[in-house]
């Protein structure tokens, strides 16, 4: 059912309102396999809610979006099981170490071997040291990378990470970035949701805007720049380095 | 399906238990004000009461551990909203396991605490003079009562653990349940009470249950107390359980 062409995501005029207000109006785009996926807008765009129709956490009032070429609507089980979602908050158990942490996600998934799983990924990710320790103590970048961790275990083949550097530190930031390359040159296929340029600029193979609940531009970084005027590039190419006047000053 | 259920929610509870023998401080805290009353009733008021029994801290205990689960089911609806609020009912809700495994989880730790709580409250009563001669299948019974009334108020708990706005609005339910012993028969008993506020305090459940336990724990006949208690028990837990299984629905879709 699942051969290499079906593409990882597919969204097909996907619509969703609240009451009065419209916040996806026909929505479409459809993501590679193995690929990273952007998606772009300001606050109340629409990306938060696409992103929980896909991963079956929300109703769509019309149109169609599929998950590893499961619909998200008729086989939602299948869906969960193809799909990890790290959402705009690192949702972490504060009271449990890193490690039980995940442990925790493997056993759910019912997985052979939690603990082994377990101590992988914490060497992935660079948290073996603080392993032991409550989750309450990590920093902000710590947490997101144990959150992105846990929505790993199992291997599922596309993750989806909401807003995955909001409210995180240069520092922080960098060390997302990495991991989230190392997932995709591990071939997962990964959807993202940014308001950050530059995030979208460093992480992704297609960038798409959302713009009141539709996506008004869809393509690679440099079909994107043909069209974005002057003043918006250069905006962008300032903030790494302030960057990195900011890392060079704190000595890293 | 069954399996899987099961697997989830024994998962999901090791996680929360750990949530209480990491802070044994919300057993404490819960435990704090019903020991407090305990001891107020029988060291301050309890000399100018007369209940017809030889020993008041024997007579006032059921009420007593009835006030210490009323305020320890706040905790479940604590746990929960923090759940809501950080982000992991979101990240369970979003992975292929049983979906009301999640709920389940955190009603079986409420039992596992409230149980714990009531063992540290009936440590003290034993303390301060509490002595009963009841045998093992009135202990089970009185057991089965208190685990019965604490799963009925714990799926009370839940409501406002999912729909709360906020942690004060989660938790302050509870306040009115603590109180509702006061008027009953737990205290004092109800025939020197005026005509309306008797027939609140004879006609409200805790007045049938704690009459139920009194009885059992004095080896007295329980006569009808004990099923009206029951009925009671199972009648909140069956509004309960619908009402918080129809939010919990409505929250996942």
């Amino acid at each position: 059912m699942t051969t290499q062409q079906v593409p990882a995501i597919q969204v097909r005029g996907l619509e969703k309102s609240y009451e009065d207000l419209r916040v996806l109006r026909g929505v479409d785009f459809e993501v590679a396999r193995g690929s990273v996926f952007a998606l772009l807008g300001s606050n109340g765009a629409g990306k938060t809610t696409t992103m929980r129709i896909l991963a079956t956490l929300l109703k769509a009032d019309a149109g169609t979006a599929a998950v590893n070429g499961f619909d998200v609507a008729t086989h939602p089980a299948n869906v969960r099981e193809s799909l990890s979602l790290t959402g705009q908050f690192a949702a972490v158990d504060e009271i449990l170490s890193g490690r039980e942490n995940l442990v925790l996600v493997a056993r759910l998934r019912h997985l052979d071997r939690p603990g082994e799983i377990a101590d992988e990924l914490l060497e992935r990710f660079s948290l073996t040291d603080a392993a032991a320790r409550k989750v309450s103590t990590y920093s902000g970048g710590m947490r997101r990378r144990l959150d992105i961790a846990m929505s790993l275990v199992g291997d599922p083949p596309v993750i989806f990470l909401d807003e995955p550097t909001t409210g995180l530190d240069p520092q922080g930031r960098i060390e997302v970035w990495q991991a989230v390359r190392q997932l995709a040159d591990q071939g997962t296929t990964v959807l993202l949701t940014t308001q950050y340029l530059d995030e979208a600029e460093h992480l992704a193979d297609r960038i798409a805007i959302l713009h009141e609940g539709r996506i008004i531009v869809n393509g690679t970084l440099a079909e994107l720049k043909r069209l974005l005027p002057p003043a918006r590039i250069e905006r962008v190419e300032k903030q790494p380095t302030l960057e990195d006047v900011f890392l060079s000053l704190v000595g890293r | 399906m069954t399996m899987r259920f099961l697997g989830d929610t024994a998962v999901l509870t090791g996680r929360s238990l750990r949530h209480i023998t990491r802070s044994l401080d919300t057993i404490f805290t819960t435990t704090i004000t019903p020991i407090a009353m305990m001891l107020l009733f029988v060291y301050v008021l309890g000399g100018a009461i007369r209940t017809g029994s030889d020993s008041y801290v024997t007579y006032l205990l059921p009420g007593i551990l009835l006030i210490t689960i009323a305020s320890g089911i706040a905790y479940t609806s604590f746990r929960l909203f923090m759940d809501m609020k950080s982000g992991i009912f979101e990240r369970l809700r979003s992975m292929p396991i049983a979906r009301s495994s999640v709920l389940w989880a955190h009603v079986l730790t409420s039992l596992v605490a409230n149980l714990l709580s009531v063992v540290v409250v009936v440590l003290v009563a034993l303390l301060i003079g509490f002595r009963s001669s009841a045998g093992l299948p009135a202990w089970l019974a009185v057991t089965g009562i208190l685990l019965l009334f604490t799963l009925a108020l714990t799926w009370l708990a839940v409501i406002p653990g999912l729909s709360a706005k906020s942690i004060d609005g989660a938790s302050a339910f509870s306040y009115p349940l603590i109180f509702l012993p006061v008027i009953s028969s737990a205290f004092v008993p109800t025939d020197t009470m005026p005509g309306p506020v008797r027939a609140f305090a004879e006609h409200q459940p805790v007045t049938s249950i704690v009459n139920a336990i009194r009885a059992l724990l004095t080896q007295q006949p329980v006569g009808t107390d004990i099923w009206i208690a029951l009925a009671w028990c199972v009648g909140i837990l069956v509004v309960t359980f619908g009402l918080a299984m129809n939010v919990y629905r409505r929250k996942i879709t």
